[in-house]
């Protein structure tokens, strides 16, 4: 199967030139080869032939990149957290601790944090779970179930702008959901959806809920092939309804998917910007309340006008370790689940 | 002796086989509630994009159906915004994506899967360190790299902080290690030179993942907002997303059937790409779940 792609190759007059195993002089100290290019210990077949600087040459352009848009830019925050420096340019000054100062008495900073806290708590449980049963729904097998799990799947496919503008008119004041609650005479006036701001916080939660749906769907699906059958069938037969039976035998079953959705998403909620951006419109929510943390960032530390990359860059720490706490957290819950 | 008929009709599943007929038609009631709730927002925006400009959108007298098909949104909007340019610059960020995300990727990820080369872990430490920073808390210095490079407003500087992923370097070393050394070793005693061995034997054994390497950065670079967003400023330079957002939010008032039929034309290339290539779709979800 693989060998049939091999094309036969003809045999050049072998122009190898470096040692092979054996040969290497055995004056050379451990440090010396340590030191030395040529291949590292414990290499073989076609390690040996390889010089040393052809797999740099090979990983360059990859390492470059994880180097100057990976780790270079989160470097640079910090640096750039300590001084004043504007986003198009001049010159900027070391402030010392004054934008951190700034920071931690600055109520729109708390607020935007509150909001991506909030986003996390509320959607994190809920993206573990709906997926799960979503998955639990689409597992078996049934006549036309291949459709309705890829139709399941295209928000996922839409981009954020695309799904925010069809949700902005299903949620306008005259928009389809209005519209119908009105007809059914279940309200008398417009649900203010996209201006009252804790109705656009939830309405962009619900987003950010939809979209991910069928992702994690797939996610799970994955994970449930790993439940034995029997278990499910020996308690049917013990008399378990689908409800005791999605909570004690699925759930425990894909607990470790359970984990890691949860970790991903807990990430993905504080790094939310378009939902808002979307549906609270570029001020981010009336007076910019509903603002999320990236939302804060790029206003403060990016508006070529009044924007102060310094104060951005202290803020963008901020949600570093937001996101790095929460990671710790998820790791140790993890390990705790495990043992 | 049974017939050939009636042996088919054995093999061939009877809905009894899929369960009681209550918890069936449970099922597919539950189904089609999803369905509407996951499929309907979209297929509404599909819909109205259809209608004529006579008739209503919102409000009480709109009905779900257009009453008069037509494509004239989808005329109005090539006429009236320059939704031409932004397809194309949006291409443009798509190819150079996924064309340097394929070729990087794949041979950082060869060269990682093999063993017995110095400074492997160096080139290893670094690639996890740089997942390890959302995007969102390092935008504001890339910001300033990119205005640095002279690239604000630039198709080049959308395209430059994605050009090869971390992600897709580890997912392609996986696929690469995959294959047997024993096939190496024979190819090289053939006198396989390191790119022959690369370019025949392996890449085409990393078929899938290769394929979720494009499908990833098709989407992402596709679907991409808020980079666009901070250094694309004129526009002509604009992308698709960014283009369509601008249109919402503009006090111009366009109509809003026409928004709706960029909507559209925006989500049909990724849903034929995904109609193509559905195999690979969902390993890549299990492959590269740092999606959101």
């Amino acid at each position: 199967m693989v060998t049939d792609t091999v094309k036969p190759v003809p045999v050049p007059g072998t122009e190898r030139t470096t040692s092979v195993p054996g040969t290497t002089p055995s004056r050379l100290s451990r440090l010396g080869r340590a030191l030395l290019p040529g291949p590292a210990a414990g290499a073989n077949g076609a390690a040996l032939y390889r010089r040393w600087w052809l797999p740099w040459l090979w990983a360059a352009p990859a390492i470059l990149c994880a180097a100057v848009f990976g780790v270079f830019p989160f470097l640079n925050t910090v640096l750039l957290s300590f001084t004043n420096a504007k986003p198009l340019g001049g010159a900027a000054s070391f402030v010392g601790l004054s934008n951190y100062r700034r920071m931690l008495g600055d109520s729109d900073f708390w607020l935007a944090t509150r909001n991506s806290v909030l986003y996390a708590v509320i959607v994190v449980p809920l993206m573990v779970l709906l997926p799960l049963m979503l998955a639990v729904l689409v597992e078996k097998k049934l006549p036309g179930i291949g459709f309705f799990r890829s139709a399941f799947y295209t928000p996922v496919l839409a981009s954020s702008v695309v799904v925010g503008l069809s949700w902005q008119w299903l949620l306008a004041d005259d928009g389809l959901i209005n519209t119908w609650l009105q007809k059914a005479h279940l309200i008398k006036q417009a649900i203010p959806f996209l201006s009252d701001s804790w109705l656009i916080l939830l309405c962009a939660m619900g987003l950010t809920l939809w979209k991910g749906l069928g992702w994690y769907m797939v996610f799970y699906l994955a994970a449930l092939g790993n439940v034995p059958n029997e278990l499910h069938e020996a308690a049917a037969m013990d008399g378990a309804g689908a409800i005791r039976r999605f909570w004690h035998i699925t759930v425990p079953g894909v607990r470790q998917a359970m984990m890691l959705v949860g970790t991903l998403t807990g990430i993905g909620s504080l790094r939310v910007f378009t939902e808002i951006f979307m549906l609270g419109s570029y001020t981010g929510g009336p007076g910019g309340a509903d603002r999320t943390l990236p939302f804060y960032i790029r206003d403060v530390g990016l508006d070529p006008m009044t924007g102060n990359a310094g104060y951005g860059s202290a803020v963008s720490v901020a949600l570093f370790l937001l996101t790095l706490g929460l990671t710790l957290l998820a790791q140790r819950l993890t390990k705790e689940d495990e043992s | 002796m049974t017939t050939a008929v009636e042996r088919r009709r054995r093999l061939m599943p009877r809905w009894r086989d899929y369960g009681r007929p209550r918890e069936l038609v449970v099922r597919y009631l539950l189904l089609l509630f999803v369905l509407v709730i996951t499929v309907g927002p979209l297929l509404w925006q599909l819909l109205a994009s259809l209608k004529s400009t006579s008739e209503d959108v919102f409000g009480a007298s709109a009905t779900l159906l257009p009453r008069h098909p037509t494509l004239r949104a989808y005329e109005a909007i090539f006429e009236q915004v320059p939704v031409a340019t932004y397809i194309r610059n949006s291409l443009i960020v798509v190819v150079l994506s996924i064309t340097s995300q394929l070729v990087f990727s794949t041979m950082a990820g060869y060269m990682l899967s093999k063993p017995g080369w110095k400074g492997r872990k160096a080139v290893w430490i670094v690639l996890a360190a740089s997942m390890m920073f959302p995007f969102e808390s390092i935008m504001v210095s890339l910001f300033l790299s990119i205005r640095d490079l002279g690239l604000v407003d630039n198709l080049v500087g959308v395209w430059l902080p994605g050009f090869v992923g971390a992600i897709n370097v580890l997912l392609m070393r996986g696929a690469f290690l995959a294959v047997p050394r024993e096939i190496e070793d024979s190819a090289m005693l053939d006198g396989a030179s390191e790119w022959q061995r690369f370019r025949y034997l392996y890449l085409p054994s990393a078929w899938g993942a290769i394929m979720v390497v494009v499908i990833n950065t098709f989407i992402s670079a596709w679907d991409d907002f808020l980079w666009p967003l901070i250094v694309l400023r004129s526009e002509n330079h604009m992308t698709l997303t960014l283009g369509l957002s601008r249109l919402q939010s503009s006090s111009f008032g366009y109509d809003q059937r026409m928004v709706m039929a960029g909507s559209v034309i925006s989500i049909i290339p990724v849903l034929l790409l995904f109609v193509i290539t559905q195999r690979w779709f969902y390993k890549g979800v299990s492959a590269g779940a740092v999606k959101f």
